[in-house]
């Protein structure tokens, strides 16, 4: 019945009767769209349930790579899209720190998600999209891009690098 | 402020006139007889909302093609909060509008309400019931599990037989040849992007007309005063609404509507029931055999259509009381034993197969994966009622040490002993014995060293029917020559996907005779209870792939 006020027609009828049919009508409706539309709220909003939880996966040996210089490497994941389970192509920005530590990047630039890349001769990542500067560690050199860059959680196996969660990108589900 | 709001309503009233509008709907004059037995239009209009409003929901997560519809659905129904009430909702609606519809439609009918000048309004009125049932049709393929395969080729095929447009229509269809994608995508079209605006268009027809001639007035109700559509009509339609929609919430949530195996063209064994709402045709279509079965799949249904559209050009006579109109009261009398008898003998020849505990596999399905020997020690565990004193995660008493913690998992030998003489190991505890044979607790021993946190929800949802066929499983040594779940022997042919290779009568004849059913099989021949071969087969055929 929307909002529309209704004026009454002054009748002598009972008015006391009439508003409890006004209050009813109103009253039964309203129960009626919460009992639908709170559900829906629910079904549309919350996630679905998790299936399991992240794996370890192998990228490759970094056994020869050399200290800061980046490479690009690129792996398969497996990711949960809906009902279904993907195997996509993936890739990460892996760094040997001076003091033989490893850093894996999330290949997205965090200002608006372009790729980014390595260049050799300025050393440091250049997004040529709103040409975003990032140094070695990932800090923001120079551009729009507003926190550091993404940082793949790592794990060494001997030289053999596996990643896990791809973290600092709160809203995004890797 | 209330000014404000004044000023505000003026405005909008003076560029759309909406409040007049409303106001002219609301206080429409009504016959001083008008009461509850018209509640029925109002609450079809507002099932039909429901219906659009949840159907859109469910689209937002439903891949409508053959290869994702089933897996989409289960989705919606294991993976998102709140998807199995809105599949719910949506399914229960569907079967609650067809009847809200008839029974609007009898009301009518006892009445004379579509006598002059209501003709049209009757007209669109069976029109919309069509439309009502078409959904019901193109809706049922959708989930595209074996019931909506099955019986959706039944439905193409019936179409197919109309005279002289049959080809036509089953090309229409897509059903030629196979149903595949072209009819799945058709179906779907239709339900969702045809037939809402049709029925849009016209129940505002229909309201339109109502409008137009007005509620049906009763004889005697030209002496009375008129009274108003609102609040008195409007406040019993929505209560009947109410109590639609609480009877509708209540079965979405109580009445679980099964997803069934993904479809399987391959599966003769398969017997299609249509909706219940359809038996009656179904069943109709059994009274007539060869050449004569296009009577009962077209013709009779088509003359039953033509006659009801028909109805107030054949009752033509002034409006009398209701009690008065004994011939339209036998009609629907004689309407409703003939449905309801077709719709019984339908349902009494309904075999035991189709009835026979179909595996849900819209729930978990984890005890799936278990091998036989688990699974009997999921019997035990019933059995013996260990939950009486172990916690199983955070459900079961906790008097005993909680069984899914990997830190209480010793050997099976230790168990074992422990099971039978449970202080001996533990001295003090107050477990009491377990009697049973040393291979029955070499099973449950077997189960309770594989459970843990994750998989200890299969314990619960592992139906009876599989614990009990996996013991009789155990017991006849069947392990001894197949494997299942990649445990036995390979003597025989393994049994997973058993269900894809033999129709379940296959199955149980071969159980009494394997010779008869495979020569030069070397598997003995069992003689098994009418509950244990069931059970047993239904456990078989729950076996994954
Ligand atoms: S996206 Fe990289 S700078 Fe804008």
């Amino acid at each position: 019945m929307g909002n529309v006020q209704i004026v009454p027609p002054r009748e002598g009828e009972g008015t006391s009767r009439r508003n409890f049919y006004v209050v009813a009508i109103y009253g039964l409706w309203g129960a009626i769209s919460a009992a639908l539309g709170l559900p829906a709220l629910v079904y549309l909003l919350f996630p679905p349930k998790a299936k399991k939880g992240e794996e370890w996966i192998e990228v490759g040996d970094i056994g020869r790579l050399a200290p800061l210089s980046p490479v690009e490497l690129t792996f398969r994941r497996t990711r949960v899209d809906g009902w279904k389970v993907i195997s996509e192509k993936s890739t990460a920005w892996v760094v040997k720190t001076a003091d033989n530590q490893v850093t894996a990047f999330g290949p997205q630039c965090t200002h608006l998600g372009c790729a980014y890349h390595w260049e050799d001769a300025k050393g440091q990542f250049l997004c040529p999209c709103h040409t975003s500067l990032f140094s070695i560690d990932g800090k923001v050199a120079a551009g729009p891009a507003p926190r550091p860059l993404d940082r793949y959680q790592t794990k060494l196996n001997g030289s053999k690098l596996l990643l896990g969660k791809l973290q600092g990108s709160p809203e995004k589900k890797s | 402020m209330r000014r404000r709001i004044r000023g505000v309503n003026e405005w909008v009233e003076h560029r759309t006139g909406i409040q007049s509008a409303v106001r002219q709907f609301l206080y429409e004059e009504i016959p001083a007889s008008s009461g509850w037995h018209q509640v029925f239009g109002s609450v079809a209009m507002f099932l039909f909302m429901v219906q659009a409003f949840t159907g859109a929901l469910l689209a937002f997560n439903y891949a409508p093609t053959p290869g994702d519809a089933y897996n989409s659905l289960r989705y919606i129904l294991t993976e998102l909060t709140g998807g199995r009430l809105m599949r719910g909702l949506h399914h229960w609606g569907a079967s609650m509008i067809v009847v809200v519809v008839v029974l609007h439609m009898v009301q009518v009918f006892l009445y004379g309400a579509y006598k002059k000048p209501r003709e049209a309004t009757w007209m669109v009125g069976v029109v919309l019931l069509l439309l009502t049932l078409a959904y019901g049709l193109t809706g049922y393929l959708l989930p595209w599990d074996n019931r909506a395969y099955w019986g959706t080729v039944v439905t193409t095929q019936i179409a197919g037989q109309a005279p002289v447009l049959g080809p036509y229509l089953s090309r229409l269809l897509g059903g030629e040849g196979a149903i595949g994608v072209v009819t799945f995508a058709r179906f779907y079209g239709l339900h969702v992007l045809l037939l809402p605006p049709a029925t849009i268009f016209l129940i505002v027809l229909h309201v339109f007309l109502v409008r137009k001639h007005g509620v049906a007035p009763l004889p005697g109700d030209e002496l009375k005063a008129k009274q108003k559509f609102y609040p008195q009509q409007v406040f019993k339609d929505t209560v009947a609404i109410f109590i639609a929609f609480a009877i509708l919430f209540m079965m979405a949530v109580a009445v679980r509507v099964p997803l069934e195996q993904l479809a399987d063209p391959t599966d003769t064994s398969y017997i299609p029931r249509p909706e219940w709402y359809f038996l009656f045709l179904f069943q109709t279509l059994k009274l007539f055999s060869g050449p004569l079965e296009v009577v009962g799949s077209v013709v009779l249904p088509g003359l039953a259509v033509l006659l009801l559209i028909l109805v107030p050009f054949i009752d033509r006579g002034q409006m009398v009381k209701v009690t008065r109109r004994t011939v339209a009261l036998a009609f629907v009398l004689l309407a409703a034993i003939g449905w309801g008898g077709l719709t019984a003998a339908a349902v009494r020849s309904t075999p035991k197969e189709a009835l026979a505990a179909a595996v849900d596999y819209s729930g978990p399905t984890d005890w799936m994966q278990l091998s036989p020997e688990e699974m009997v020690g999921i019997a035990y565990f019933r059995q013996e009622n260990c939950v009486s004193c172990h916690a199983i995660g955070d459900q079961g008493k906790a008097v005993g040490p909680d069984l899914t913690k990997a830190s209480i998992h010793k050997d099976a030998a230790w168990m074992i002993q422990h099971f039978k003489r449970p202080s001996a190991m533990r001295p003090g505890t107050s477990m009491p014995p377990i009697q049973l044979t040393d291979a029955q607790l070499n099973s449950l021993a077997a189960f309770l060293l594989k459970l843990n946190e994750k998989n200890a929800t299969a314990l619960d949802n592992a139906p009876d029917f599989a614990a009990q066929g996996a013991l009789l499983y155990q017991t006849n040594r069947c392990g001894a020559c197949h494997l299942v779940n990649g445990g036995g022997m390979k003597i025989g042919p393994p049994l997973n996907g058993l269900s894809k290779r033999q129709s379940r009568s296959w199955v149980e004849d071969h159980f009494a005779d394997p010779r008869k059913m495979a020569p030069g099989s070397i598997m003995p021949s069992y003689k098994l209870a009418p509950k244990d071969l069931e059970n047993l087969t239904s456990y078989l055929f729950a076996l994954p792939d």
